[in-house]
């Protein structure tokens, strides 16, 4: 099974990790650090969990993705686009003068992107917000599964999100962690380190999973789905992930969240991806 | 047949009962709360409509975020807290809420310096500024509990963000039950011709009692009360330059940047004419009952008349 679907998804993932080096790059701005760790996780969440439809943007009973770090908009226009919401071609004008692709989420623009987002540490109270809204609409398929970074999770919001999700019991909810150990200015361990991030969800009633390669198709679809499907409380998934992946000289490197590749750094780092010269 | 006054009332009163009504009308509400729901009034929902009432706990920017995710599915969401609370949560209140244009209606309870005795960190005297900066927010402050339950009910029906600001002192009840409050529009209480003044809040009871006194005088004062601060009705405010040719702003907030500012750019681009303002006049309060809060800040009746009084003067 999961043999078949793979090559897909690298394929997919090898074009979406291009796309958002061309599109920051074409921009001169924007972040390329923190899309390239959630690429295989944004990847396998919409090809194989969530229930969307990119011509119905709108569908009320449609499953919700909340881009709480909202700085990491190359990876959810390049995958928007890659499910239909949009042309492929309309990503390089993120950035630009009159695009719909602004620097950080607005809800609506384009449809598929369901939150507004920018300032870090709302999202959880967002899709919160969504969860609850979602039950007592008695959509109980509606998932809403909030991306967040581990720097994020200094904010102080993220924690009286934390703290009421699990106050009610809202299990349609799902935190998802892109552990990638980088935020804005150097490693999370170094600026002032939120760990044990695990313990603390534990302790605010949280399901927890905890050290899932976030770069391993399946370990995502399995701490994905695992988290979709606990019952009784929400559930949080934290994914191992390497900030930069994909491209040798920007991993790790604290240089590349949010800086954009000069020209040569643009062409090795397309070549390593695989892109056509 | 006689008929009595009223008893005063505070506006922060009309919230909870206009919330029960609505819903029962077939508004499809949801009411959120951050643990002040027996003093914004709103918690009288939770005992009628408890699944729609979704409580947050002392966590004000969780709870407007979370109101905005509410409003996403179609819920007409009522978030409240005290005024200073909900600057607490500005920015979640811009990004989530104003930039989406989403249909949250925020009602922020015991403003201005009349919540009196907690002192100036409870005293929100700069909360107009604040929502009225925010693009898409329409900003209402009713004069008393019977406009106060018209301004949920106008919000209600109303898509997109409010804010709602009510005050926690009993003030005196001026309009008959079921008035009701039309968006960008003033209304004019009082006719005049030497000055008009143009209040809001707690301040329109006062700005009456004003234009009672300048009529002894021989001074007629027109008197508009402007709840609808965003849209602001400018057309109101002109025709008051040209009849009158004086007016006087009165606010419980700071005057710096509240309503007085406000009408003073919008008349100095369409008709400039003397203006005096009667406002918290840029300091921090104290400890007080409202009505010495309301003296010391230069809040009463009396300061009203002494500023028509100059406005007047500088006519030419
Ligand atoms: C409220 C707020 N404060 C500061 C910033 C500036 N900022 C942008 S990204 C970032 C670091 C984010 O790090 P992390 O959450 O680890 O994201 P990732 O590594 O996935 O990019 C900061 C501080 C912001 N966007 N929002
Ligand atoms: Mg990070």
């Amino acid at each position: 099974m999961v043999a078949t679907t793979q090559p897909d998804l690298s394929a997919l993932t090898s074009r979406v990790r291009q796309n958002v080096v061309r599109m920051v790059y074409a921009a001169q701005s924007g972040h390329i650090g923190g899309s390239l760790s959630a690429t295989d996780i944004m990847a396998v969440l919409y090809t194989k969990l969530l229930r969307h439809d990119p011509q119905k943007p709108d569908w009320s009973e449609r499953d919700r993705f909340v881009m709480s770090k909202g700085h990491c908009t190359p990876v959810q226009y390049a995958i928007l686009a890659e499910m239909g919401y949009f042309p492929v071609e309309e990503l390089s004008t993120f950035r630009k003068k009159g695009t719909r692709l602004q620097g950080h989420s607005v809800l609506g623009k384009p449809g598929g992107v369901d939150n507004t987002a920018g300032a870090l540490g709302m999202g959880l109270s967002f899709g919160l917000g969504i969860s609850l809204g979602a039950r007592l609409r008695g959509m109980n398929d509606v998932t809403t599964y909030v991306l967040m970074g581990d720097g994020e999770q200094q904010e102080g919001q993220v924690w009286e999100a934390a703290m009421a999700a699990s106050f009610h019991k809202a299990d349609n909810l799902v935190a998802i962690i892109d552990r990638n150990r980088i935020q804005n200015d150097d490693f999370v361990e170094k600026q002032m380190d939120p760990m044990p991030i695990g313990e603390k969800y534990r302790a605010f009633g949280w399901a927890v999973r905890e050290g899932l390669d976030g770069h391993d198709f399946a370990q995502v679809e399995e701490g994905l789905t695992w988290a979709r499907d606990t019952k009784g409380q929400p559930a949080c998934v934290i994914f191992e992930t390497t900030k930069g992946k994909g491209v040798s000289f920007m991993e790790n490197n604290p240089g590349f969240h949010g800086a954009a590749p000069n020209a040569d750094q643009f062409a090795a780092a397309m070549q390593e991806l695989g892109a056509d010269a | 047949m006689t008929t009595t006054a009223p008893a005063p009332a505070a506006t922060r009163e009309a919230l909870g009962p206009t919330l029960i009504r609505l819903q029962n009308e077939g508004h499809d509400l949801v009411v959120v709360d951050a643990d002040l729901g027996a003093s914004t009034s709103a918690r009288r929902f939770k005992n009628e409509f408890p699944e729609r009432w979704f409580e947050f706990g002392a966590a004000e920017q969780d709870m407007f975020s979370a109101a905005a995710g509410l409003s996403t599915m179609g819920f007409t969401v009522f978030a409240s807290t005290f005024a200073v609370f909900a600057e607490h949560a500005y920015d979640q209140i811009r990004m989530n809420i104003a930039q989406p244009n989403l249909n949250v209606k925020i009602v922020i309870s015991h403003a201005g310096v009349t919540v009196g005795e907690d002192g100036a960190s409870a005293q929100s005297i700069e909360d107009i500024a604040l929502f009225s900066s925010l693009m898409n927010f329409r900003v209402i402050v009713p004069a008393d509990v019977v406009e106060a339950a018209a301004a949920h009910e106008l919000a209600a029906k109303t898509p997109g963000p409010f804010m709602i600001r009510t005050g926690r002192s009993r003030e005196r009840v001026i309009y008959p039950d079921g008035v009701r409050l039309q968006l960008g529009k003033a209304d004019m209480l009082r006719e005049g011709t030497d000055v008009t003044i143009v209040a809001i809040g707690t301040m329109v009871t006062r700005a009456l009692d004003a234009a009672e006194t300048l009529a002894n005088s021989g001074i007629q004062a027109r008197v508009l009360n402007m709840a609808s601060v965003r849209p602001l009705d400018e057309d109101a405010l002109v025709a008051a330059a040209r009849d009158t040719g004086a007016i006087v702003v009165a606010e419980e907030h700071i005057a710096l940047t509240g309503l007085g500012a406000m009408c003073a750019q919008a008349l100095a681009t369409k008709l400039p004419v003397p203006m005096e303002f009667v406002a918290v006049p840029n300091r921090y309060g104290e400890s007080g009952t409202s009505s010495e809060l309301m003296e010391i800040m230069g809040l009463t009746p009396e300061h009203i008349v002494s500023a028509a009084q100059s406005a007047i003067a500088r006519k030419r």
